[in-house]
Protein backbone atom coordinates (compact mmCIF):
# COMPACT_ATOMS: atom_id res chain seq x y z
CA UNK A 1 0.00 0.00 0.00
CA UNK A 2 1.52 3.27 -0.74
CA UNK A 3 2.40 5.86 1.53
CA UNK A 4 -1.13 8.16 2.14
CA UNK A 5 0.36 10.92 4.12
CA UNK A 6 2.20 12.81 1.15
CA UNK A 7 -0.45 11.80 -1.53
CA UNK A 8 -0.86 14.51 -4.06
CA UNK A 9 -4.37 13.39 -5.28
CA UNK A 10 -6.26 15.29 -3.20
CA UNK A 11 -4.57 18.77 -4.27
CA UNK A 12 -5.13 17.18 -8.14
CA UNK A 13 -8.51 16.62 -7.78
CA UNK A 14 -9.46 20.13 -6.54
CA UNK A 15 -7.07 22.15 -9.53
CA UNK A 16 -8.48 19.95 -12.07
CA UNK A 17 -12.17 19.70 -11.13
CA UNK A 18 -14.21 20.87 -14.66
CA UNK A 19 -11.72 19.13 -16.72
CA UNK A 20 -12.07 15.20 -14.81
CA UNK A 21 -15.63 15.81 -15.10
CA UNK A 22 -15.99 16.30 -18.79
CA UNK A 23 -13.28 13.60 -19.45
CA UNK A 24 -14.94 11.13 -17.09
CA UNK A 25 -17.97 11.53 -18.62
CA UNK A 26 -16.49 11.17 -22.27
CA UNK A 27 -15.01 8.42 -20.59
CA UNK A 28 -18.67 6.65 -19.25
CA UNK A 29 -19.74 7.23 -23.25
CA UNK A 30 -16.54 5.60 -24.82
CA UNK A 31 -16.89 2.38 -22.60
CA UNK A 32 -21.06 2.36 -23.42
CA UNK A 33 -21.72 2.65 -19.26
CA UNK A 34 -23.67 6.01 -20.18
CA UNK A 35 -26.82 4.18 -20.82
CA UNK A 36 -28.78 7.57 -21.97
CA UNK A 37 -31.62 4.49 -22.97
CA UNK A 38 -31.80 3.85 -19.27
CA UNK A 39 -31.19 7.41 -17.22
CA UNK A 40 -30.94 11.07 -19.19
CA UNK A 41 -27.50 12.72 -19.43
CA UNK A 42 -28.40 15.47 -16.69
CA UNK A 43 -28.96 13.40 -14.12
CA UNK A 44 -25.42 11.87 -15.36
CA UNK A 45 -23.95 14.74 -14.87
CA UNK A 46 -25.22 15.79 -11.38
CA UNK A 47 -24.35 12.37 -10.17
CA UNK A 48 -20.67 12.24 -11.37
CA UNK A 49 -20.01 16.34 -9.96
CA UNK A 50 -21.72 15.60 -7.01
CA UNK A 51 -19.26 12.25 -6.35
CA UNK A 52 -16.34 14.26 -7.62
CA UNK A 53 -17.22 17.18 -5.00
CA UNK A 54 -17.40 14.57 -2.09
CA UNK A 55 -14.52 12.31 -3.23
CA UNK A 56 -12.60 15.82 -2.89
CA UNK A 57 -14.15 16.29 0.28
CA UNK A 58 -13.10 13.05 1.58
CA UNK A 59 -9.57 13.34 0.44
CA UNK A 60 -9.00 16.75 1.96
CA UNK A 61 -7.00 15.70 4.74
CA UNK A 62 -4.76 13.08 2.93
CA UNK A 63 -6.04 10.01 1.64
CA UNK A 64 -7.30 7.27 4.16
CA UNK A 65 -7.52 3.92 1.91
CA UNK A 66 -9.96 1.97 4.64
CA UNK A 67 -13.21 3.46 3.28
CA UNK A 68 -15.29 2.29 5.37
CA UNK A 69 -14.12 4.97 8.15
CA UNK A 70 -15.79 8.00 8.83
CA UNK A 71 -14.55 10.53 6.63
CA UNK A 72 -15.87 8.46 3.95
CA UNK A 73 -19.53 8.83 5.17
CA UNK A 74 -20.46 10.97 2.75
CA UNK A 75 -19.22 8.99 -0.60
CA UNK A 76 -20.61 5.91 0.80
CA UNK A 77 -24.18 7.50 1.14
CA UNK A 78 -23.87 8.96 -2.59
CA UNK A 79 -22.47 6.04 -3.71
CA UNK A 80 -25.81 3.99 -2.16
CA UNK A 81 -27.93 6.42 -4.03
CA UNK A 82 -26.36 6.37 -6.98
CA UNK A 83 -26.25 2.44 -7.08
CA UNK A 84 -30.07 2.11 -6.06
CA UNK A 85 -30.87 4.59 -8.72
CA UNK A 86 -29.02 2.45 -11.00
CA UNK A 87 -30.64 -0.70 -9.60
CA UNK A 88 -34.19 1.30 -9.99
CA UNK A 89 -33.21 1.63 -13.73
CA UNK A 90 -32.12 -1.61 -14.72
CA UNK A 91 -28.44 -0.94 -15.02
CA UNK A 92 -26.23 -4.08 -14.97
CA UNK A 93 -23.72 -4.37 -11.75
CA UNK A 94 -20.76 -4.49 -14.25
CA UNK A 95 -21.85 -1.02 -15.45
CA UNK A 96 -22.91 -0.11 -12.01
CA UNK A 97 -19.22 -0.49 -10.90
CA UNK A 98 -17.61 0.80 -14.39
CA UNK A 99 -19.78 4.31 -13.46
CA UNK A 100 -16.57 4.64 -10.73
CA UNK A 101 -14.10 2.52 -12.77
CA UNK A 102 -14.24 5.34 -15.63
CA UNK A 103 -13.08 7.47 -13.48
CA UNK A 104 -9.35 6.12 -13.78
CA UNK A 105 -8.41 7.70 -17.31
CA UNK A 106 -9.12 11.10 -16.67
CA UNK A 107 -7.55 11.00 -13.75
CA UNK A 108 -4.46 8.93 -15.19
CA UNK A 109 -4.37 11.63 -17.82
CA UNK A 110 -4.50 15.04 -15.42
CA UNK A 111 -1.25 13.07 -13.15
CA UNK A 112 0.60 12.31 -16.70
CA UNK A 113 0.03 16.15 -17.56
CA UNK A 114 1.22 17.27 -13.95
CA UNK A 115 4.42 14.59 -13.33
CA UNK A 116 5.83 13.98 -16.75
CA UNK A 117 8.97 14.62 -15.56
CA UNK A 118 8.62 12.85 -11.79
CA UNK A 119 8.59 9.02 -12.88
CA UNK A 120 8.16 7.81 -9.51
CA UNK A 121 5.30 10.27 -7.96
CA UNK A 122 3.25 9.35 -11.12
CA UNK A 123 3.49 5.93 -10.90
CA UNK A 124 2.88 6.05 -6.69
CA UNK A 125 -0.34 8.21 -7.36
CA UNK A 126 -1.47 6.25 -10.39
CA UNK A 127 -1.54 2.92 -7.66
CA UNK A 128 -3.20 4.74 -5.12
CA UNK A 129 -6.14 6.46 -7.37
CA UNK A 130 -6.25 2.79 -8.70
CA UNK A 131 -6.41 1.43 -5.29
CA UNK A 132 -8.79 3.88 -4.13
CA UNK A 133 -11.04 3.78 -7.26
CA UNK A 134 -11.25 -0.44 -7.39
CA UNK A 135 -12.27 -0.14 -3.88
CA UNK A 136 -15.30 2.27 -4.43
CA UNK A 137 -16.28 0.27 -7.33
CA UNK A 138 -16.31 -3.21 -5.64
CA UNK A 139 -18.72 -0.90 -3.18
CA UNK A 140 -20.90 -0.50 -5.09
CA UNK A 141 -21.14 -3.62 -6.64
CA UNK A 142 -21.95 -4.48 -2.65
CA UNK A 143 -24.43 -2.34 -2.55
CA UNK A 144 -26.16 -3.38 -5.92
CA UNK A 145 -26.26 -6.99 -4.52
CA UNK A 146 -27.49 -6.16 -0.85
CA UNK A 147 -30.58 -4.74 -3.01
CA UNK A 148 -31.35 -7.59 -4.89
CA UNK A 149 -31.22 -9.66 -1.91
CA UNK A 150 -33.78 -7.57 -0.20
CA UNK A 151 -35.98 -8.13 -2.67
CA UNK A 152 -35.51 -11.67 -3.23
CA UNK A 153 -35.82 -12.51 0.37
CA UNK A 154 -39.16 -9.99 0.08
CA UNK A 155 -40.80 -11.97 -2.24
CA UNK A 156 -39.82 -15.45 -0.71
CA UNK A 157 -42.03 -13.76 2.39
CA UNK A 158 -44.38 -12.95 0.00
CA UNK A 159 -45.01 -16.21 -1.26
CA UNK A 160 -44.87 -18.18 1.59
CA UNK A 161 -47.34 -16.08 3.12
CA UNK A 162 -49.71 -16.51 -0.15
CA UNK A 163 -48.92 -20.10 -0.61
CA UNK A 164 -50.99 -21.70 2.20
CA UNK A 165 -54.92 -20.90 1.64
CA UNK A 166 -57.54 -22.99 3.54
CA UNK A 167 -61.08 -23.29 1.85
CA UNK A 168 -64.21 -24.05 3.59
CA UNK A 169 -65.98 -26.51 1.72
CA UNK A 170 -68.73 -27.80 3.43
CA UNK A 171 -69.65 -27.87 6.82
CA UNK A 172 -66.79 -29.38 8.69
CA UNK A 173 -64.94 -29.67 5.73
CA UNK A 174 -61.76 -27.35 4.70
CA UNK A 175 -59.13 -28.16 2.06
CA UNK A 176 -56.01 -26.89 1.53
CA UNK A 177 -54.74 -26.51 -2.08
CA UNK A 178 -50.66 -26.91 -2.06
CA UNK A 179 -49.18 -25.52 -4.95
CA UNK A 180 -45.29 -25.63 -5.64
CA UNK A 181 -42.52 -26.83 -4.04
CA UNK A 182 -42.89 -28.14 -0.43
CA UNK A 183 -39.59 -27.67 2.07
CA UNK A 184 -39.46 -27.97 5.57
CA UNK A 185 -40.45 -24.24 5.65
CA UNK A 186 -43.20 -23.91 3.76
CA UNK A 187 -44.08 -27.36 5.64
CA UNK A 188 -44.19 -26.12 9.13
CA UNK A 189 -46.07 -23.04 7.68
CA UNK A 190 -48.61 -25.23 6.09
CA UNK A 191 -49.06 -26.99 9.33
CA UNK A 192 -49.70 -24.56 11.71
CA UNK A 193 -51.87 -22.94 9.28
CA UNK A 194 -54.17 -26.18 8.57
CA UNK A 195 -54.21 -26.50 12.03
CA UNK A 196 -55.31 -23.25 13.42
CA UNK A 197 -58.25 -23.38 10.59
CA UNK A 198 -59.49 -26.81 12.44
CA UNK A 199 -60.00 -24.60 15.28
CA UNK A 200 -61.48 -21.79 13.65
CA UNK A 201 -63.83 -23.92 11.28
CA UNK A 202 -64.50 -26.46 13.36
CA UNK A 203 -63.66 -28.74 10.72
CA UNK A 204 -63.59 -32.10 10.98
CA UNK A 205 -62.10 -33.45 7.92
CA UNK A 206 -59.31 -31.44 6.28
CA UNK A 207 -58.19 -32.28 2.10
CA UNK A 208 -54.58 -31.83 1.45
CA UNK A 209 -54.73 -31.14 -2.44
CA UNK A 210 -51.02 -32.01 -3.35
CA UNK A 211 -52.70 -31.68 -7.24
CA UNK A 212 -49.71 -28.51 -7.77
CA UNK A 213 -46.78 -30.16 -5.81
CA UNK A 214 -44.73 -31.63 -8.53
CA UNK A 215 -42.30 -33.56 -6.28
CA UNK A 216 -42.56 -35.13 -3.37
CA UNK A 217 -39.77 -37.03 -1.45
CA UNK A 218 -39.38 -38.99 2.14
CA UNK A 219 -39.31 -35.37 3.58
CA UNK A 220 -42.35 -34.34 2.25
CA UNK A 221 -43.98 -37.06 2.79
CA UNK A 222 -42.85 -37.38 6.28
CA UNK A 223 -44.03 -33.59 6.96
CA UNK A 224 -47.59 -34.35 5.36
CA UNK A 225 -47.82 -37.85 7.65
CA UNK A 226 -46.67 -35.37 10.86
CA UNK A 227 -49.75 -33.02 9.91
CA UNK A 228 -52.22 -35.53 9.33
CA UNK A 229 -51.16 -37.21 13.33
CA UNK A 230 -51.54 -33.49 14.82
CA UNK A 231 -54.71 -33.05 12.99
CA UNK A 232 -55.91 -36.21 14.20
CA UNK A 233 -54.63 -35.65 17.58
CA UNK A 234 -56.94 -32.56 17.79
CA UNK A 235 -60.15 -34.50 16.54
CA UNK A 236 -59.75 -34.05 12.53
CA UNK A 237 -58.81 -36.15 9.72
CA UNK A 238 -56.85 -35.63 6.78
CA UNK A 239 -57.15 -36.78 3.53
CA UNK A 240 -54.82 -36.35 0.75
CA UNK A 241 -55.77 -36.24 -2.35
CA UNK A 242 -54.27 -35.21 -6.20
CA UNK A 243 -51.71 -37.45 -5.56
CA UNK A 244 -50.31 -38.29 -8.88
CA UNK A 245 -49.28 -41.46 -10.51
CA UNK A 246 -46.30 -40.90 -11.04
CA UNK A 247 -45.59 -39.43 -7.17
CA UNK A 248 -48.02 -42.45 -6.07
CA UNK A 249 -44.98 -44.89 -7.72
CA UNK A 250 -42.21 -42.74 -6.21
CA UNK A 251 -43.97 -43.29 -2.28
CA UNK A 252 -43.77 -46.57 -2.99
CA UNK A 253 -40.28 -46.78 -3.90
CA UNK A 254 -39.35 -45.03 -1.12
CA UNK A 255 -40.98 -46.95 1.07
CA UNK A 256 -42.82 -44.47 2.91
CA UNK A 257 -46.02 -45.86 4.02
CA UNK A 258 -49.14 -43.65 4.53
CA UNK A 259 -51.28 -45.24 7.63
CA UNK A 260 -54.57 -44.05 8.88
CA UNK A 261 -54.72 -41.48 6.04
CA UNK A 262 -56.91 -41.85 3.33
CA UNK A 263 -55.46 -41.10 0.16
CA UNK A 264 -58.07 -40.69 -3.06
CA UNK A 265 -56.86 -39.86 -6.64
CA UNK A 266 -58.19 -36.49 -6.90
CA UNK A 267 -59.94 -33.77 -5.38
CA UNK A 268 -63.43 -35.18 -6.37
CA UNK A 269 -63.39 -38.34 -4.91
CA UNK A 270 -61.55 -36.98 -1.58
CA UNK A 271 -64.54 -34.44 -1.36
CA UNK A 272 -67.26 -37.52 -2.00
CA UNK A 273 -65.25 -39.52 0.77
CA UNK A 274 -66.10 -36.07 3.48
CA UNK A 275 -69.24 -36.08 2.79
CA UNK A 276 -70.24 -39.55 3.72
CA UNK A 277 -67.87 -39.05 6.67
CA UNK A 278 -69.76 -36.52 7.70
CA UNK A 279 -73.22 -38.06 6.97
CA UNK A 280 -74.23 -35.85 4.24
CA UNK A 281 -76.45 -36.59 1.62
CA UNK A 282 -78.21 -35.05 -1.39
CA UNK A 283 -81.47 -36.39 -2.66
CA UNK A 284 -83.09 -35.49 -6.17
CA UNK A 285 -81.07 -34.04 -9.15
CA UNK B 1 -59.85 -22.89 43.35
CA UNK B 2 -62.77 -22.79 45.95
CA UNK B 3 -62.02 -23.95 49.44
CA UNK B 4 -63.89 -27.08 49.38
CA UNK B 5 -62.24 -28.52 46.73
CA UNK B 6 -59.00 -30.76 47.45
CA UNK B 7 -55.89 -28.70 46.60
CA UNK B 8 -54.45 -30.17 43.68
CA UNK B 9 -57.13 -32.69 42.49
CA UNK B 10 -59.15 -32.32 39.77
CA UNK B 11 -63.04 -32.38 40.12
CA UNK B 12 -64.48 -35.20 37.69
CA UNK B 13 -68.18 -34.36 36.90
CA UNK B 14 -70.98 -37.15 35.87
CA UNK B 15 -72.81 -36.17 32.92
CA UNK B 16 -75.34 -39.41 32.47
CA UNK B 17 -73.11 -42.00 31.67
CA UNK B 18 -70.40 -39.93 30.75
CA UNK B 19 -67.98 -38.51 32.72
CA UNK B 20 -66.44 -35.11 32.52
CA UNK B 21 -63.40 -33.55 33.61
CA UNK B 22 -61.36 -30.22 32.28
CA UNK B 23 -57.87 -29.76 33.03
CA UNK B 24 -57.43 -26.40 33.47
CA UNK B 25 -54.45 -25.63 35.30
CA UNK B 26 -50.82 -26.51 34.65
CA UNK B 27 -50.47 -30.19 35.23
CA UNK B 28 -48.04 -31.25 37.89
CA UNK B 29 -47.11 -34.96 37.27
CA UNK B 30 -48.40 -36.33 40.64
CA UNK B 31 -52.08 -34.62 39.84
CA UNK B 32 -52.12 -37.05 37.08
CA UNK B 33 -51.36 -39.64 38.63
CA UNK B 34 -54.06 -39.15 41.43
CA UNK B 35 -56.16 -38.46 38.60
CA UNK B 36 -55.49 -41.55 36.51
CA UNK B 37 -56.55 -43.58 40.45
CA UNK B 38 -59.41 -41.15 41.33
CA UNK B 39 -60.98 -41.92 37.47
CA UNK B 40 -60.19 -45.28 37.58
CA UNK B 41 -62.20 -45.64 41.14
CA UNK B 42 -65.14 -43.15 39.30
CA UNK B 43 -65.19 -45.46 36.12
CA UNK B 44 -65.96 -48.72 37.99
CA UNK B 45 -68.48 -47.34 40.89
CA UNK B 46 -70.58 -45.47 38.00
CA UNK B 47 -70.54 -47.80 35.43
CA UNK B 48 -69.81 -44.92 33.43
CA UNK B 49 -69.53 -45.33 29.18
CA UNK B 50 -67.60 -43.04 28.35
CA UNK B 51 -65.42 -40.68 29.91
CA UNK B 52 -64.35 -37.11 28.05
CA UNK B 53 -61.06 -34.93 28.99
CA UNK B 54 -61.31 -31.64 27.84
CA UNK B 55 -57.75 -30.29 27.57
CA UNK B 56 -58.15 -27.21 25.19
CA UNK B 57 -56.84 -25.37 28.16
CA UNK B 58 -53.68 -26.61 27.99
CA UNK B 59 -50.71 -25.12 26.92
CA UNK B 60 -47.73 -27.75 27.39
CA UNK B 61 -48.48 -31.51 26.94
CA UNK B 62 -44.96 -33.08 27.88
CA UNK B 63 -44.22 -36.95 26.87
CA UNK B 64 -44.95 -37.84 30.66
CA UNK B 65 -48.49 -36.55 30.41
CA UNK B 66 -49.08 -37.41 26.58
CA UNK B 67 -48.04 -40.82 28.00
CA UNK B 68 -50.33 -40.82 30.88
CA UNK B 69 -53.35 -39.69 29.06
CA UNK B 70 -53.00 -43.13 26.86
CA UNK B 71 -52.64 -44.96 30.16
CA UNK B 72 -55.97 -43.70 31.33
CA UNK B 73 -57.48 -44.29 27.86
CA UNK B 74 -56.18 -47.56 28.25
CA UNK B 75 -57.35 -48.61 31.33
CA UNK B 76 -60.93 -46.95 31.37
CA UNK B 77 -60.97 -49.45 28.40
CA UNK B 78 -60.68 -52.26 30.17
CA UNK B 79 -63.26 -50.82 32.77
CA UNK B 80 -65.53 -50.73 29.67
CA UNK B 81 -65.34 -47.07 28.78
CA UNK B 82 -64.22 -45.27 26.00
CA UNK B 83 -61.95 -41.78 26.28
CA UNK B 84 -62.36 -39.16 24.28
CA UNK B 85 -59.56 -36.15 24.46
CA UNK B 86 -61.11 -33.35 23.34
CA UNK B 87 -60.13 -29.75 22.75
CA UNK B 88 -56.53 -30.35 22.30
CA UNK B 89 -54.86 -26.96 20.55
CA UNK B 90 -52.28 -26.95 17.58
CA UNK B 91 -49.01 -26.02 19.15
CA UNK B 92 -49.79 -29.24 21.69
CA UNK B 93 -50.54 -31.50 18.41
CA UNK B 94 -47.47 -30.19 17.15
CA UNK B 95 -45.42 -31.00 19.88
CA UNK B 96 -46.53 -34.58 20.48
CA UNK B 97 -46.13 -35.22 16.93
CA UNK B 98 -42.64 -34.51 16.82
CA UNK B 99 -42.13 -36.25 20.36
CA UNK B 100 -43.29 -39.28 18.60
CA UNK B 101 -46.43 -39.54 20.29
CA UNK B 102 -49.10 -40.36 18.47
CA UNK B 103 -51.12 -41.42 21.65
CA UNK B 104 -52.41 -44.97 20.03
CA UNK B 105 -55.59 -45.99 20.82
CA UNK B 106 -57.00 -42.69 21.86
CA UNK B 107 -59.91 -41.24 20.35
CA UNK B 108 -59.81 -37.04 19.85
CA UNK B 109 -62.42 -34.50 19.34
CA UNK B 110 -62.75 -31.05 18.45
CA UNK B 111 -64.80 -29.78 21.25
CA UNK B 112 -66.99 -31.59 24.29
CA UNK B 113 -70.18 -31.28 21.99
CA UNK B 114 -68.31 -33.94 19.33
CA UNK B 115 -66.83 -35.56 21.84
CA UNK B 116 -70.27 -36.83 23.95
CA UNK B 117 -71.79 -37.06 19.94
CA UNK B 118 -68.58 -39.62 19.24
CA UNK B 119 -69.49 -41.52 22.55
CA UNK B 120 -72.87 -41.70 22.35
CA UNK B 121 -72.36 -43.19 18.35
CA UNK B 122 -69.77 -45.37 19.55
CA UNK B 123 -72.64 -47.13 22.46
CA UNK B 124 -74.76 -47.38 19.54
CA UNK B 125 -72.98 -49.06 17.23
CA UNK B 126 -71.91 -51.54 20.28
CA UNK B 127 -75.39 -52.18 20.74
CA UNK B 128 -76.34 -52.89 16.87
CA UNK B 129 -73.48 -54.94 17.09
CA UNK B 130 -74.54 -57.05 20.59
CA UNK B 131 -77.74 -57.36 18.96
CA UNK B 132 -77.19 -58.63 15.48
CA UNK B 133 -74.73 -61.47 17.44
Amino acid sequence: MPDSSGSKLPALLSRYQDRILTDWIAAQSDVGVLRADLMREAEIRRQSRSFLTHLTAATKNGVNFDIESDQWQDVRDMLTEVTNYRVDHGFTPTETATFILALKQPIFECLRDQYKDDPQTLVDEAWSATVLLDKLGLYTNDIYLRGREDIIQRQQQEMLELSTPVVQLWDRIVALPLIGTLDSSRAQIVMENLLEAVVESKAEIVIIDITGVPTVDTLVAQHLLKTAAAAKLMGAECIISGIRPQIAQTIVHLGVELPQVATKADLQSAFAHALKRTGVTFTGH
Amino acid sequence: MTHFLEPNRIPIFQIGDCLLLTIQVDLEDRMIMTLKDDLAERIAKTHAKGVLIDISALDVVDSFIGRMLANISAIARILDASTVIVGMRPAVAITLVELGMSLQGVRTALDVDRGMELIRRGAAEEAARLHEA
